[in-house]
């Protein structure tokens, strides 16, 4: 697939042209905005932009006094400190009181590459999960990232939207309908459905191509919203197909897998299987050969299509 | 609304924290557990600001935008709060003797969500000047001439994160800010100077940038002289070290108790209605 932006990239933009529609947007910074791409919107509207330093515990506290009077802080930082750093002022500052903070995790999951498994988030999406009251978001490219942004805003509440450093494959070349909540059928299906986020869509969406030649008619789900799942979408699939694949760039535990496989095992149970990095850290390498050594792979979901299946 | 603002004069703030120490010493004997002696020391501070022509605020808003705001940082301590909001008329005296019952939004620690007037869900101790910050910032883009007061405790100033917040405050040249440490002296398991002694904090915070100012905390007349001080200062933010007693007010009983610290615990029966002799 064609390579387009990197889901940071289409945030930093979505966020610089959305920022004089949105005038009680702020920008709440750990000194990372060049990498996270709040900077656009810091140069282009300075006196909404704090940074506060490297200190991301007093970032996301102050983001939530922010909210607490009346503006929409949009904290970013890498998604390994901002959930790890900051989890106990995630959970005091933004999810119980509920304040209106948008939280940002830039460089999530192993496909950083270089930099290695310390700066790789792949336990942000089960921590974010883990707090009640806030939507979890892992926009799959560049057009959808940039709706998901604008929905970000729209949204009252606590959020996480979760963006990856490398050029993403563009699967939504002429937009698509992006509601918090409400998963994509990218592409229908009637033995298995593969359910990705993130990176691990394009994949999906090759590795359906791959089992079509099988003779095996797999159903794409874009589950861009992790939480509040589309338990509707997930339920229809377990119904109407054989089995479900989950497929992300993730830890094993807490994540879009956990969430689909509780959703599915109490309301209509069928075979499922789960990709992602398993339960290890990562490692420096480069991020093409860190995908294919940790089993992020279009051939990884069709070996999981078989289990499910049986074939 | 800020005209209607209490205005008392020091004899009469001293008379209305009496009435406050009442209100937390009969919230906690009839919850049956919560903070008494960590309320009590901040008394003379949250009474002053409430009811010494200090604050702006409206009960009858709590949400009023140009309101100033307090955060309770310690939020352990949070019967000085309800007790004084009781007194401002955010809600009736009666309502806060709910403190930590089922239902009930008098919470053992502040929670915004379930009750107006509360700036801040605190109780994960260091949190509170960051959220101070934050709103500092926020007032300020808006050009609202709100002021906003953090109480910290002593030994929270053992989390990082208050000194991260410092040095935020000084970047911004918050004003608009005005921090309280309610230097207790005690903690959890013991005196503070014991556990992890950060005193003297005055010499510490004002390189960070800040005004500061060292008083007897349970002094009515030093507190209102320090908090003028503090409005007067407009180009940085103040910090009052504000150097008070666990247990303010009922000290002798805790003395025959033989625990002058007496954290997270309430007074009995028999003792309540001997601090509540001991403040009339």
């Amino acid at each position: 697939m064609e390579l387009g932006q990197a889901t940071r990239d289409a945030f930093g933009d979505a966020l610089r042209e959305l920022g004089e529609q949105y005038p009680q947007v702020v920008v709440v910074d750990g000194d990372v905005g060049n990498s996270t791409r709040t900077e656009p919107f810091a140069k282009a509207f300075p006196d909404r932009a704090f940074n506060v330093g490297i200190a991301e515990s007093n970032m996301v506290s102050v983001a939530g006094g922010l909210a607490a009077a009346g503006k929409t802080p949009v904290v970013a930082s890498f998604a390994c400190f901002l959930l790890c750093n900051s989890f106990d002022q995630i959970r005091m500052s933004v999810a119980f009181p509920g304040t209106n903070v948008k939280l940002v995790g830039s460089h999530a999951g192993i496909s950083i590459g270089e930099d290695g498994p310390s700066q790789m988030g792949i336990e942000d999406v089960a921590l974010a999960c883990s707090l009640p009251g806030v939507s979890v978001i892992v926009p799959a490219d560049a057009k959808s990232t940039a709706l998901a942004t604008k929905a970000m805003l729209d949204h009252q509440g606590p959020t996480y939207l979760r963006l990856g450093r490398p050029k993403t494959p563009v699967v939504y070349a002429d937009g698509c309908d992006f509601a918090i909540g409400k998963a994509i059928q990218v592409r229908d299906g009637s033995d298995v459905t593969i359910i990705a986020n993130g990176l691990m869509l394009a994949m999906a969406i090759e590795a359906a191509a791959t089992l079509q030649e099988q003779g095996v008619s797999a159903r794409v789900l874009d589950m861009h919203t992790v939480k509040p799942i589309d338990e509707e979408a997930v339920l229809k699939a377990a119904r109407e197909t054989k089995g479900i694949v989950v497929a992300e760039e993730h830890s094993a535990n807490g994540g879009l897998g956990s969430v689909v496989a509780m959703t599915v095992a109490e309301k209509s149970p069928v075979p499922m299987a789960f990709v992602n990095t398993g339960d290890c850290y990562a490692e420096s390498g480069d991020p093409a050969g860190l995908l294919e050594k940790y089993g992020l792979t279009s051939s990884a979901i069709v070996e999981a299509v078989g289990r499910v299946t049986g074939g | 609304m800020s005209e209607e603002t209490s205005r008392l004069s020091v004899e009469e703030l001293e008379s209305k924290a009496n009435t406050i120490r009442q209100h937390i010493i009969r919230m906690t004997t009839e919850a049956g557990s919560g903070h008494p002696s960590s309320s009590l020391s901040a008394v003379e501070v949250v009474t002053s600001l409430f009811f010494g022509g200090f604050m702006k605020y409206d009960p009858k808003q709590p949400d009023w935008p140009d309101r100033d705001r307090f955060i309770l940082s310690k939020g352990h301590a949070v019967p000085v709060l309800y007790a004084a909001m009781a007194e401002a008329g955010f809600f009736s005296v009666d309502e806060t003797m709910t403190l930590r019952k089922l239902g009930s939004p008098f919470e053992g620690h502040p929670n915004m969500k379930r009750l107006a007037g509360i700036e801040a869900s605190t109780g994960s101790l260091g949190q509170g000047l960051s959220l101070g910050i934050g709103q500092a910032l926020g007032v300020r883009l808006d050009q609202r001439p709100s002021h906003v007061y953090v109480m910290i405790g002593d030994g929270e100033m053992g989390e990082g994160q208050v000194w991260e917040a410092l040095a935020t405050a000084h970047k911004y040249q918050l004003s608009n800010l005005t921090a309280i440490i309610d230097q207790n002296g005690f903690q959890q398991t013991g005196s503070t100077s014991d556990v992890l002694d950060l005193t003297p904090f005055d010499s510490k915070i004002e390189p960070f940038g800040w005004h500061t100012q060292t008083i007897n905390g349970n002094s009515m007349q030093e507190v209102v002289s320090a908090l003028e001080t503090a409005r007067s200062v407009t180009d940085r933010p103040t910090m009052i070290v504000s150097k008070t007693q666990k247990g303010f007010g009922i000290l002798p009983l805790l003395e025959e108790e033989g625990d002058t610290n007496y954290h997270g615990k309430p007074l009995s029966a028999d003792l309540a209605e001997k601090a509540l002799e001991l403040l009339t």
